[in-house]
C-alpha cells in the first residue's frame, strides 16, 4: 500500500474503515463538475424530438411515401456512417445520434414520389463525402444533408425537379398539383395561406407545414440547441425583400406571406441553417450568416431557374462560415480599443 | 442586462454570459463555524502567496511563541510568516502542495503554554470593534502593519496585500470593493464570516479604505446570500461603507467580472484594477486587517469551509494556517466511500490532489470532496461547434478556437484568438456538450505561445 493510499484509508470515516476498500481518489484538471444535463447526444436528440412535428404531419399527408422516404434515409444514413467510419479506422460514432438526424432531415427534404435508390444515393453522399470525409461530426464544412441533396437534384433532375411533386397520391388532393412555389413561379398562382400554414399542400414531405416547423424550432431554441440569430436573421431578411417587391409589384401582402410560409424555408431557416458545426460560432456571425442564406434565398427563388432556393443559400453560406468566423473574433473584456 | 442597474452604483449589478453551476452550498451554509483543537505539529511553507518566497528566520531548536515572525518577506511581492501556536521549531521538510508546488517547510511543535484557539475565534467575532478613531493611522503605517503582519488575498491566489494597498500617485484608487461574492459552488466559509462576524470585515474596510485613500467603500455580495447581506447592512449602519447585491453568476467574484459589475469599467487586459481606480480584497483579508491593526496580531488562522458529498460531516472551520489536511478532514468525520476526487478550493477552479500531509495554508478557502457521480464524465467527442462556449465565457473569447489551436499545436490561431485573456473559470468546459476539456487545453496553449515567442 502506498504513503497515499494508506493516508486515504486512516481519513475514511471510521464506520466505514473495517474490511472496506479505500475510496478510489483521483485528480484531474479543473473545473471538476461539467453540466450533466448537456451532451452531444442530447444535442442530437432534441433536434430529432423538434422534428417531430413536421414529421408527424408528413407521415399523416403523404402516408406511405413518406414512411419510404423517412425509413430509406435514415438505414441508409446510418449504415453510411457505419462503414465510412469503419473506412477510417475511428472509434463507432452512431451512438451520438447524429447520423439519425442527417438522414431524417434527409428525407423529410425529398418529394415523396422518389424511387428509393435516390433517397439511399443521398444519404451515402451525404454521410460519405459531406461528413465523414472532413474528419466526421463537427469536422465538415457543408451541411451532410444538403449536400447529399444537392447531389441527387442535380444527378437526377427529372426525378427531383418541381415535375417530381406532381404525380403523388396523397390524402388531400391539394397534395397532387404542382407546388406552391413553383405554380406561383411558373403560372403566376399563388395558394391560400392557411394551408400553407397548416401544410395541406404539395411539397418536399417535411417542409410542406410551416407550423409543424415552427413549433420544432421553437423548441430547439428553448434548449438551447439551435441559435435564435440564426432563424430570425433569416426570416427578417426574406421577409424585407418579400415585402419589397410586393409593394413594387402590388400584390397587398399576398406575395410576401407566400415567400415566408410556401417552400422550404421554415424548414430551412429551423432545422438546416442552425446545424452548428457548419454556421459561425459567435452571435454577430450568426447574424451575418442568416443575413447572407435570406439573401440567397430570396436572389435565388426570384431570378433562378429554380423555385426553390434554400438549399443553395444554405450550402453556399455554409462555404463563408470560416470567413465569417474569422470576421467576427470577439474583443475580450477589457481589451484597450486599437 | 441593459435594462438592469444597481441602485446608487453605475454598474448594472452583473456582467456578460457567465453560467449557472448548482452551488450545493446548503451543505455548509448554516453549519456556525466550529474551532479546532491545537494540533501537535504545525507545517509552514514558505511560498504561501504569489511572489518570492520569504526567508526563514528561526533555527531547528528554537522555541517561538503564539504570533512570533518565523519568515521574513524580505522582497517587495512577498510576505512574511507567523507562528500560529507556540512551540518548538524542528527539522524542516519538504511538502507537496495541492497546486503541485515542492516546497520547503518550517515544522513546528506545539510546546508550552498555548493560547487557547476558541479565544482567538471569539476575538474575531467581537462586536465592538471601532469605526471611528483611525486618524492616528497613517497611510504607510496601516500598509506597513499589514506586511508586517504577512496578510495576503485569503479569497484563492494569496496575492501579498500590501503591494496592494501600497499608495502609489500615478493610480488614483477611488474605490475599495471587499469581495463576498463567493460564486465558487460549495465554498461557504466566507459566508460564515460575513453572517457571524460582519464588524470585524467592516473595520477592516474602513482602514483598508484608509490605506488607499478611497473615496468609496463597497462590500459586494451575491444575492443568494440574504442572511449576510442583512447582517452587513446592520454592521455598517452610519458608516460610509456600503452593501452592494450583486446577481449570482459564476464566476461574479472573479476580480473583472466583479469591477464591470459595480463599478462598469473593464480592467485592462494585463492590467490591475488600480488601472480601473479600484482596489478589490476578499472579506476575510479585511478580518485580517482589522486584527492586524487593532489588536496587533499577525495573520495566523482563517476560516476553511470542508464539503463536499465526498465528506462525512461538512463543517466551516477555524483553524491555524499549518495544520495538515489529513486532521481536518478527520475533524469533518472523514471520506466517505464513494468520495473520488479531493480538492483544493471549490470544483471550478480548485486543484485536486491525493496527499492529504499536505498543510493548509493561507489561500486555502476550502476543501471539497466529490464523489464518482458528481465527477463522471461522458466520453468526449468532436467539438460541435455549437458555440455554447462562447456564450458562456465571461472574457468574451472563443474558448473552442483556442482549445483547437492547442490541441493542434498552432499558436499564432492562439494570439489571434486572445488566449492570454483567459483567466480558466472554468465555465466553458462545464458547459461543453462535447466534454472537451477546454481549460486544460488553453492552459496548454499559453505554454506554447510562450514557447513560440521565447524562440
Amino acid at each position: 500500500m502506498s504513503d497515499t493510499n494508506r493516508q486515504i484509508n486512516s481519513a475514511m470515516s471510521p464506520e466505514d474503515r473495517p474490511g472496506r476498500k479505500p475510496p478510489f481518489i483521483n485528480v484531474a484538471p479543473s473545473p471538476h463538475i461539467s453540466d450533466s444535463r448537456a451532451d452531444t447526444r442530447r444535442m442530437m436528440v432534441d433536434v430529432l424530438l423538434g422534428l417531430s412535428p413536421a414529421i408527424i404531419v408528413s407521415l399523416y399527408l403523404f402516408r406511405f411515401y413518406a414512411l419510404k422516404q423517412l425509413i430509406v434515409c435514415v438505414v441508409a444514413s446510418l449504415a453510411a456512417e457505419y462503414f465510412f467510419v469503419r473506412m477510417r479506422g475511428k472509434s463507432f460514432t452512431l451512438k451520438d445520434c447524429s447520423a439519425m438526424v442527417t438522414g431524417v432531415i434527409l428525407g423529410l427534404s425529398m418529394p415523396g414520389s422518389a424511387p428509393w435508390f435516390v433517397g439511399a444515393l443521398a444519404s451515402v453522399v451525404g454521410i460519405g463525402i459531406g461528413k465523414i470525409i472532413f474528419g466526421g461530426i463537427g469536422m465538415n464544412i457543408f451541411n451532410p444533408a444538403m449536400v447529399g441533396r444537392a447531389f441527387v437534384m442535380i444527378a437526377f433532375a427529372q426525378l427531383m425537379g418541381a415535375g417530381a411533386y406532381e404525380n403523388v397520391t396523397g390524402l388531400v388532393d391539394a397534395v397532387s398539383g404542382a407546388t406552391p412555389l413553383s405554380a406561383l413561379k411558373f403560372n403566376g398562382v399563388h395558394t391560400d395561406i392557411a394551408p400553407l400554414f397548416m401544410g395541406v399542400t404539395n411539397g418536399s414531405i417535411g417542409e410542406v407545414s410551416a407550423g409543424a416547423c415552427i413549433l420544432g424550432g421553437l423548441y430547439l431554441i428553448y434548449r438551447k440547441t439551435a441559435s435564435w440569430q440564426i432563424p430570425a436573421s433569416i426570416l427578417i431578411t426574406v421577409a424585407l425583400i418579400a415585402a419589397i417587391t410586393d409593394i413594387a409589384g402590388g400584390y397587398q401582402g399576398v406575395f410576401l406571406l407566400h415567400h415566408l410560409f410556401a417552400g422550404a424555408l421554415m424548414f430551412g431557416a429551423f432545422f438546416i441553417a442552425t446545424d452548428p458545426a457548419t454556421s459561425p460560432l459567435t452571435a454577430k456571425g450568426k447574424m451575418i450568416f442568416g443575413v447572407g442564406t435570406g439573401c440567397l434565398i430570396m436572389v435565388i427563388r426570384l431570378f433562378s431557374g429554380y423555385p426553390e432556393g434554400v438549399m443553395f443559400a444554405v450550402l453556399i453560406m455554409n462555404a463563408m462560415t470560416p470567413l465569417i468566423n474569422r470576421w467576427t473574433i470577439p474583443q475580450p473584456m477589457g481589451q484597450r480599443e486599437a | 442586462m441593459g435594462l438592469f442597474k444597481l441602485k446608487g452604483f453605475p454598474g448594472t449589478g452583473s456582467f456578460p454570459h457567465g453560467i449557472h453551476p448548482p452551488d450545493n452550498k446548503a451543505l455548509s451554509a448554516n453549519m456556525a463555524v466550529e474551532v479546532m483543537e491545537i494540533p501537535r505539529t504545525v507545517t509552514l511553507p514558505l511560498l504561501q502567496h504569489l511572489g518570492v518566497p520569504c526567508k526563514q528566520i528561526v533555527k531547528s531548536g528554537e522555541t517561538v511563541g503564539y504570533g512570533q515572525m518565523v519568515g521574513k518577506g524580505e522582497a517587495f511581492v512577498s510576505a512574511s510568516l507567523h507562528a500560529p501556536i507556540a512551540g518548538k521549531v524542528k527539522r524542516n521538510t519538504m511538502v507537496t502542495l495541492p497546486n503541485g508546488r515542492h516546497l520547503d517547510a518550517i515544522t513546528i511543535q506545539a510546546e508550552g503554554e498555548q493560547i487557547p484557539p476558541e479565544r482567538i475565534w471569539e476575538d474575531v467575532k467581537f462586536t465592538q470593534w471601532p469605526r471611528d478613531g483611525f486618524s492616528d493611522y497613517g497611510s504607510m503605517d496601516i500598509v506597513k502593519k499589514i506586511q508586517e503582519s504577512g496578510i495576503v488575498g485569503l479569497g484563492g491566489a494569496a496575492f501579498p496585500t500590501h503591494v496592494k494597498v501600497m499608495p502609489n500617485d500615478t493610480r488614483v484608487i477611488d474605490t475599495l470593493m471587499v469581495n463576498g461574492c463567493e460564486c465558487e459552488p460549495y465554498l461557504t466559509c466566507d459566508y460564515r464570516l460575513m453572517v457571524e462576524a460582519p464588524e470585524v470585515i467592516v473595520t477592516g474596510a474602513l482602514l483598508t479604505g484608509r490605506a488607499v485613500s478611497a473615496k468609496e467603500i463597497v462590500i459586494c455580495v451575491e444575492d443568494n446570500k440574504p442572511e449576510a447581506i442583512k447582517r452587513l447592512q446592520q454592521a455598517t449602519r452610519q458608516t460610509v461603507v456600503q452593501v452592494a447585491v450583486l446577481k449570482t453568476k459564476y464566476p461574479q467574484g472573479s476580480e473583472k467580472q466583479l469591477v464591470k459589475a459595480v463599478v462598469g469599467l473593464n480592467i485592462p487586459l494585463g492590467g490591475l484594477p488600480a488601472d480601473a481606480g479600484v482596489a478589490v480584497s476578499n472579506v476575510q483579508t479585511m478580518a485580517a486587517v482589522a486584527r492586524s491593526i487593532i489588536k496587533d496580531v499577525p495573520l495566523t488562522h482563517r476560516v476553511v469551509t470542508v464539503s463536499g458529498q465526498g465528506i462525512c460531516n461538512p463543517k466551516n472551520i477555524f483553524v491555524p494556517i499549518g495544520i495538515s489536511l489529513a486532521e481536518v478532514v478527520d475533524f469533518c468525520g472523514g471520506l466517505t466511500p464513494n468520495a473520488a476526487r479531493i480538492i483544493s478550493g471549490g470544483p471550478m477552479m480548485g486543484f485536486a490532489f491525493s496527499n492529504l500531509s499536505a498543510p493548509v495554508t493561507k489561500g486555502t478557502s476550502g476543501l471539497t470532496v466529490l464523489t464518482h457521480d458528481d465527477v463522471r464524465k461522458a466520453d468526449e467527442t468532436n467539438c460541435v461547434r455549437c458555440g455554447r462556449c462562447v456564450d458562456a465565457c465571461p472574457m468574451n473569447l472563443v474558448p473552442t478556437r483556442l482549445a483547437l489551436a492547442a490541441r493542434y499545436n498552432n499558436p499564432e490561431i492562439a494570439a489571434q484568438y486572445h488566449i492570454r485573456a483567459c483567466v480558466e473559470c472554468g465555465s466553458c468546459a462545464y458547459v461543453c456538450p462535447a466534454k472537451l476539456n477546454l481549460v486544460q487545453l488553453i492552459r496548454e496553449g499559453k505554454a506554447q505561445l510562450n514557447a513560440w515567442e521565447r524562440r
